[in-house]
C-alpha cells in the first residue's frame, strides 16, 4: 500500500498495465513529453518510449478514430481527451463506431479501448473545462462508463477497463485529482466493472452519487447526523454496467432516495436511477425521490459555486424526502 | 504547381504504349478481368433482386470495377481493407463466400453480421475486410489507426483505406490523413472519385481541382489515376503500397471514375443530372476497355466472355437459392454482441418483453 492522490493512482494504473501488457498504448494531446496537462501520464514516455506514449495532432476525432483502428488490429489503446468538454468532435467516432463495432460485425470485430478524460466542475473552468457529460454516453449501447471516486478505485477500475474487451469511457473527477488521497495497493489491483460500493452505511436515506460528488455527499451525511438521521451513500462506480442490485437493496432498506450529480438535471443519469427505484422499489419508498443536480444551464464561470451541488443542497434534498 | 495529371496506362485505343506494361503475368491479367465481370454480374443480379423486393436496398458499383479490382489486386493477402460503400466486391475477391454476401443483403441467419446492418455493409475478418458504418469518412482514421498499429508491432502489412469523393469533406479525412502523415503510417488512402455524392457533384464538393491535390498540404504524395483503367490503378497502388511497406508513409490515390447508376436503389439520378454525362462515361467502361486490351493480346474473346458471365451468373444464382433458403435471424441475437458479456439489465428487459411484460 502506498498513499497516493487520485491523479497518482491513475498514473500508477497506467504504468502497471503498460508493464503488464505491451499492447497498451497511451496517447493524446500533450500526454507524451509534457506528461499531460494534469500530469496523469507523467513519466510514461520516459519509461516506455515514444512508441508507447506519444503526442498526437490536436484533433479529438483523429485521436479516437485512430484508437479504434488500433483496437481493431488488436492493440489496447488508452487515448486521453484533455477535457471531457472537448470530446464532441470524437462523439461520432465513439457512438457510431467504437460502441457499435462488435454488434455491427456480428462479433467479428471488437473495439477494446479506454477513453480517459477529466470531467466535472469546481476548478473555475467555465463552460468548456467543467462539464459532466456522462449521460450522453450512458445512452449509447455498447459503451461502458466508469467513474472512480477514490485513488484505490481509480487504479483498480482503470486496470479493469483496460483489460475489458469493450470500449470504456473512463471519467476522472478532476476537482479531486490532487485533493483526494488514499491508500492504493501496489502492483496488481483490480476493481471489477459493474460492482458499486457502499461508501457509508446508514438506515434512513440512500444517496446515490459518483465522482467528486461523493465527497460532497459525505459532508451532507455528517451534517444529517446532527438531526439524528443516518445516511447511506452508494457509489455505483460504473454507470454502465449499473449495479442495480446494490442500489435497490439500499433503497429498500432506507425507503428513501436522493440522487446527486453535477450534470444538468434534464436527461441526466439521476433520472435513470430515480426510474429504477420507481419501477422496482416503489413499495418500499416512504417519500419522493429527490434529485440534487446542476442546473439546466451551460456550466457557468463565476457562479459555479451556485451551480454545483454542495453539502447544504444535498442536506435539503435529503430533508425533502422526509418533509413533503 | 500541383501535378494532378491523370495517370493512364491504357491509351485511347486501349492498348499499352511501349514500355508501360506492368509486370503482371497473363494468368493474373485474365483473373483481374474475371473479378471485374463478377462484380458487374453481381451488381446486375442484386439490383434485380432489390426491384423484386427480395432485398431491401442495394448500392451499385457499375462502372467502378476498374478502381475496385485495380486497387485490391495490388494488395497482399495480409493487407487490411477498410472499406466505404462501394468496395463490397473486394470482400468477395478476398474469399467472402457469395452465399454469405447475398445473405448479408437479405439479412438472415447466414449473414455474418446477424442481420444487424443494411445491405452492402459486409464484414469479413478472414479477409481482413473491416466492418463499416454508414457514416461518411469515419473509416479513414480507422485505416490510419490500423496502420499505426502495424508500424508499432513491426508488421509488414499495409492498409488500404477507401473513401468516396464526398468523404474528402469530412473531419475524419483531415484527421486521418494528417495523423497518417505525421506518424508515417503504412496506409494508402484510395478515393473512388465517382464524381457524385448522391445528388451533389464533385464541383460542389470541393474547390480543389482534384482530390489528389489535397495530399500536398498533408505532406504526402497524391496521385490521380484513371479509375477506369484497371492496369493504371494497379500500378499506382503497387507503388503506393511498396512505399508504405518501406516505411515511407501514406499516399493519397484518387481513382477518377463515375457512378453510372443511382447512389443506391432508393435514388433516382434523373432528378439531378444529365443522361448525356452518363453516356459519355459508358463509353469509357472499365470492363470493355480492359477486355479490348486482353483481346488484342489474344488472351480473351467473345466466347470466353460469354462463358465467364454464364458461369458467374450460375454461381450467383446458386448462392441466391442457398441464401434465400436460410431462416430468419434468431430473436435471441437482438441482445448479443452489445458487449462481450451481456448486461444483466438488458437480459432482464428482453426476457420480460418476451414473457409479455415490459
Amino acid at each position: 500500500m502506498t498513499t497516493m492522490t487520485l491523479l497518482q493512482a491513475i498514473n500508477d494504473g497506467l504504468r502497471t498495465e503498460m508493464k503488464n501488457d505491451d499492447r497498451v498504448l497511451v496517447f493524446g494531446e500533450d500526454v507524451g513529453r509534457n506528461g499531460g496537462v494534469f500530469r496523469a501520464t507523467e513519466g510514461l514516455q520516459e519509461e516506455f518510449g515514444e512508441e508507447r506514449c506519444f503526442d498526437t495532432p490536436l484533433s479529438e476525432c483523429g485521436i479516437i478514430g485512430t484508437a479504434i483502428g488500433m483496437a481493431v488490429y488488436g492493440l489496447r489503446p488508452v487515448p486521453e481527451i484533455q477535457f471531457l468538454d472537448f470530446i464532441y468532435p470524437a462523439f461520432d467516432q465513439i457512438v457510431s463506431e467504437a460502441a457499435k463495432m462488435r454488434y455491427r460485425s456480428g462479433g467479428e470485430y471488437t473495439c477494446p479501448m479506454v477513453v480517459r478524460s477529466p470531467y466535472g466542475g469546481g476548478i473555475r473552468g467555465g463552460h468548456y473545462h467543467s462539464q459532466s457529460a456522462e449521460a450522453y454516453f450512458c445512452h449509447t449501447p455498447g459503451l461502458k462508463v466508469v467513474i472512480p471516486s477514490t485513488p484505490a478505485d481509480a487504479k483498480g477500475l482503470l486496470i479493469s477497463s483496460i483489460r475489458d474487451e469493450d470500449p470504456v469511457l473512463f471519467l476522472e473527477p478532476k476537482r479531486i485529482y490532487r485533493t483526494m488521497k488514499g491508500e492504493v495497493p501496489d502492483g496488481e489491483h483490480v476493481v471489477p466493472l459493474g460492482k458499486g460500493r457502499i461508501v457509508r452505511e446508514g438506515r434512513d436515506c440512500t444517496v446515490v452519487a459518483w465522482g467528486a460528488m461523493i465527497e460532497t455527499c459525505l459532508k451532507a451525511a455528517e451534517a444529517m447526523e446532527a438531526e439524528g438521521r443516518t445516511i447511506e451513500i452508494v457509489d455505483p462506480r460504473t454507470l454502465v454496467p449499473l449495479d442495480e442490485e446494490l442500489i435497490l437493496e439500499s433503497v429498500k432498506k432506507t425507503g428513501r432516495l436522493v440522487v446527486v450529480h453535477e450534470a444538468p438535471r434534464t436527461g441526466g443519469f439521476g433520472g435513470e436511477i430515480a426510474a429504477l427505484a420507481a419501477e422496482k422499489a416503489i413499495a418500499w419508498l416512504e417519500g419522493p425521490v429527490r434529485r440534487v443536480t446542476g442546473f439546466d444551464t451551460p456550466f457557468p464561470y463565476t457562479l459555479e459555486g451556485l451551480y454545483m451541488p454542495d453539502p447544504n443542497r444535498v442536506v435539503r434534498g435529503i430533508q425533502q424526502t422526509f418533509d413533503w | 504547381m500541383i501535378d494532378d495529371a491523370l495517370v493512364r496506362i491504357l491509351n485511347d485505343r486501349d492498348s499499352v504504349p511501349k514500355g508501360r506494361l506492368p509486370d503482371i503475368g497473363e494468368e493474373d491479367l485474365v483473373r483481374m478481368l474475371v473479378e471485374m465481370v463478377r462484380i458487374r454480374v453481381f451488381d446486375r443480379r442484386m439490383l434485380a433482386l432489390q426491384r423484386q423486393g427480395r432485398i431491401g436496398f442495394y448500392g451499385p458499383v457499375t462502372g467502378q470495377e476498374g478502381a475496385i479490382v485495380g486497387s485490391a489486386s495490388a494488395a497482399a493477402e495480409e493487407d487490411w481493407i477498410v472499406p466505404a460503400l462501394r468496395e463490397g466486391g473486394i470482400a468477395i475477391m478476398r474469399g467472402l463466400p457469395l452465399v454469405e454476401a447475398v445473405a448479408q443483403l437479405i439479412g438472415n441467419a447466414l449473414d455474418r453480421c446477424k442481420g444487424r446492418q443494411m445491405p452492402c455493409h459486409y464484414t469479413w475478418k478472414p479477409g481482413r475486410y473491416v466492418s463499416m458504418s454508414s457514416v461518411i469518412g469515419t473509416q479513414i482514421s480507422h485505416a490510419t489507426g490500423l496502420a499505426m498499429a502495424v508500424r508499432h508491432r513491426g508488421g509488414s502489412e499495409a492498409v488500404l483505406g477507401f473513401l468516396g469523393d464526398g468523404a474528402t469533406s469530412s473531419n475524419d479525412f483531415h484527421a486521418g490523413l494528417n495523423f497518417a502523415a505525421v506518424r508515417k503510417a503504412p496506409v494508402v488512402f484510395v478515393c473512388q472519385n465517382n464524381q457524385w455524392s448522391i445528388s451533389v457533384p464533385f464541383s460542389k464538393q470541393t474547390a480543389s481541382g482534384s482530390v489528389a491535390a489535397k495530399a500536398v498540404a498533408y505532406g504526402m504524395p497524391g496521385v490521380r489515376v484513371d479509375g477506369n483503367d484497371v492496369l493504371a490503378v494497379r500500378a499506382v497502388m503497387a507503388e503506393a503500397l511498396s512505399r508504405a511497406r518501406a516505411g515511407e508513409g501514406p499516399t493519397l490515390v484518387e481513382c477518377l471514375t463515375y457512378r453510372r447508376l443511382g447512389h443506391s436503389s432508393s435514388d433516382d439520378p434523373s432528378r439531378y443530372r444529365d443522361e448525356s454525362e452518363v453516356e459519355r462515361w459508358e463509353a469509357k467502361d472499365p470492363i470493355a476497355r480492359f477486355r479490348r486490351f486482353l483481346e488484342n493480346r489474344g488472351l480473351w474473346d467473345d466466347s470466353r466472355q460469354e462463358e465467364t458471365e454464364d458461369r458467374i451468373a450460375g454461381e450467383i444464382n446458386r448462392a441466391i437459392r442457398e441464401a434465400e433458403a436460410a431462416g430468419p435471424v434468431p430473436e435471441e441475437t437482438l441482445i448479443q454482441d452489445v458487449f462481450e458479456t451481456p448486461d444483466p439489465r438488458l437480459v432482464e428487459h428482453f426476457r420480460n418483453t418476451r414473457e409479455g411484460r415490459t
